[in-house]
């Protein structure tokens, strides 16, 4: 059985600084996350007639159903820390992340961060009618980049992504890309930034082989740059070799909290149980 | 749990207080009103750049491109016409019809464009809005700029329309800049209040072509307004003079044309279109940045 390590003795108990007071960047108190999801139910009836009735009436539809992904977790992490977040399919990670960075808001608890934290996922939207070059455009100045800044890291940005290595592809709309070229240009996008607090959401799954080696030189530079890192991963050996501290989560709650090569034993025992 | 409290200061402290003492903020706090002007004056880049890429992606995949950025304005004015002009023959009762027609319809469509985008603004970006971090009504403000400039294309068509039509080309055309404008901040208004509540209320998107419709039929857009005056009784009609699309449609009327009928005054017209782009504009603004905390949860 697995036994959850109570966070409290452990987070303290195991200081990883070299020395110097700790300083907390990312403070999590108690956090509940609920979001509403539409279109769950089996259609409903969506005639004008009786959209107006629902409104008039205040009745919920039954097509919406409210999830519970985060329940109550709270934590603490420091400057200079990079956490892991680990956990099965479903168990709340990347809510919990959207909810560090400020994007989805906690129902009940608060989240407390040092400046600004940015999310870096593969999944910002952008738009496949344009060209890869005017999405990397947008993508930054959506990021609070100025135009001279956005034109002078363009080619950088293209570069990065390698989606020019067999022929001009930055001119194409964006829905011509196999799906790996547009996780490739996203992320190079995302993590074209500079951030005091990062959140990484899977980020390194994405592309070839060549592509992640070049991705994680950059993630490494980023961290470096960075406060504190979260990950995001189902790879366990990415966890194991960037990340100190490990956070465990099942169904919304910490079942485990601390030094990465304790959590994550108890973590693999435990999937493969079942 | 005893020795770690002495090995450690900050454990005996709460979350709370901990994130206090160390000055953290609170993630996706919703900022003040006078920083919120601020951050969306900084996004003004990121607000024309996606403006600019929504208008240019829905034209993408038609072979004739932006052209038809000119073409539906155009096609749209010769359908109503058929069915208006020649067909039911509304076109006694106005001179020139279908410069006096067309107008109606261009001004009608840019509010109703606006208003149907806004209510989609922030349920159709939920991918953007919880990915990124930018001050949310740049989405609004952005379908309003998107439609504005469909507009300037109508205008051009509108232009040719009205002096084929033997409207003369006179100095009152330049009417036409500050009239556009005041309806483009009562857009903006609606649209942030549409997105706002469209972001709780989903069934709202299925709802609006109907109130669309209803309030077509109160602009005197199809027909001449002295119909209003004719066939409804006189509070009803009175109640159509406030009505802001009628107000920036006789603005745009007036400019153009030199006899069409109006129901106000042209002062009467100036003050209430003033009046309501001031009113829709701040007051759909406020009450768009009072959610700006929520939007990511759809």
């Amino acid at each position: 059985m697995a036994e959850p390590i109570d966070p409290k003795t452990d987070l303290s108990a195991t200081t990883t600084t070299v020395g110097g007071p700790r300083i907390p960047t990312v403070v999590v108190d108690d956090v509940h996350v609920v979001y509403r999801v539409y279109g769950a139910g089996a259609g409903g009836n969506g005639s004008p007639v009786a959209a107006l009735k629902r409104m008039v009436t205040g009745t919920k539809s039954a097509a919406v159903r409210e999830v519970h992904a985060v329940k109550g977790v709270s934590f603490t992490a420091y400057r200079g820390e990079a956490v892991g977040l680990i956990g099965s399919n479903g168990s709340g990670k990347s809510t919990l992340l959207r909810a560090i960075a400020g994007l989805l808001p906690a129902s009940r608890g608060a989240v407390y961060t040092q400046g600004q934290p940015s999310l870096l996922g593969v999944n910002a939207a952008l738009l496949n009618d344009l060209s890869g070059e005017r999405n990397v455009a947008l993508g930054c100045l959506a990021m609070g980049m100025t135009p001279p800044q956005v034109r002078q890291i363009t080619p950088d940005i293209i570069k990065f992504s390698g989606i020019n290595d067999r022929g001009d592809f930055s001119s194409l709309p964006m829905r011509t890309y196999s799906s790996g070229m547009a996780a490739r240009l996203r992320f190079s996008i995302a993590a074209a930034k500079k951030h005091d607090v990062l959140l990484i959401d899977e980020a390194l799954a994405t592309g070839d082989a060549r592509f992640r080696r070049r991705s994680e030189q950059r993630v490494r530079e980023l961290r470096a740059e960075a406060g504190t890192v979260f990950l995001v991963s189902h790879s366990i050996d990415t966890i194991r070799t960037t990340c100190e501290r490990s956070i465990w989560l099942e169904s919304g709650v910490i079942r485990a909290d601390g030094p990465t090569d304790e959590v994550v034993p108890e973590y693999e025992k435990y999937m493969n149980r079942t | 749990m005893a020795s770690t409290a002495v090995a450690h200061p900050d454990s005996e402290l709460t979350q709370a207080q901990l994130a206090a003492r160390y000055g953290l903020s609170v993630a996706g706090a919703r900022p003040s009103l006078g920083r919120y002007v601020n951050q969306l004056w900084s996004y003004r880049h990121f607000i024309t750049a996606y403006a600019n890429a929504k208008l240019a992606a829905s034209f993408s995949t038609a072979r004739l491109g932006r052209l038809w950025q000119v073409l539906t304005p155009l096609t749209n004015a010769a359908v109503y016409y058929l069915i208006f002009g020649v067909i039911l023959g509304t076109s006694r009762e106005v001179e020139n019809f279908i410069a006096y027609l067309c107008t109606g319809l261009f001004v009608f469509t840019f509010t109703q464009s606006v208003v149907s985008g806004g209510v989609t603004a922030i349920s159709g970006n939920l991918g953007l809005i919880r990915a990124l971090h930018f001050p949310r009504a740049s989405l609004p403000i952005a379908i309003t700029l998107t439609q504005f400039q469909h507009l300037l294309a109508s205008i051009v068509v509108l232009a040719g329309i009205v002096l084929i039509d033997g409207e003369p080309l006179t100095l009152e055309w330049l009417l036409l800049i500050p009239a556009m404008l005041l309806q483009s901040v009562f857009n903006a208004g609606v649209a942030m209040a549409m997105a706002r509540l469209g972001s709780k209320i989903t069934d709202l998107k299925q709802l609006v072509p109907f109130v669309m419709r209803t309030w077509m039929y109160a602009s005197g857009v199809l027909y001449s307004v002295q119909n209003f005056e004719k066939h409804l009784p006189e509070w009803a009609a009175s109640l159509v003079q406030l009505n802001p699309l009628l107000v920036y449609i006789e603005l745009m009327r007036h400019a153009l044309m030199e006899t069409a009928p109006v129901t106000a005054s042209q002062t009467q017209s100036w003050l209430l279109g003033i009046g309501w782009a001031v009113l829709a504009g701040v007051l759909g603004f406020i009450y768009f940045w009072r959610g700006e905390k929520e939007y990511g949860r759809g």
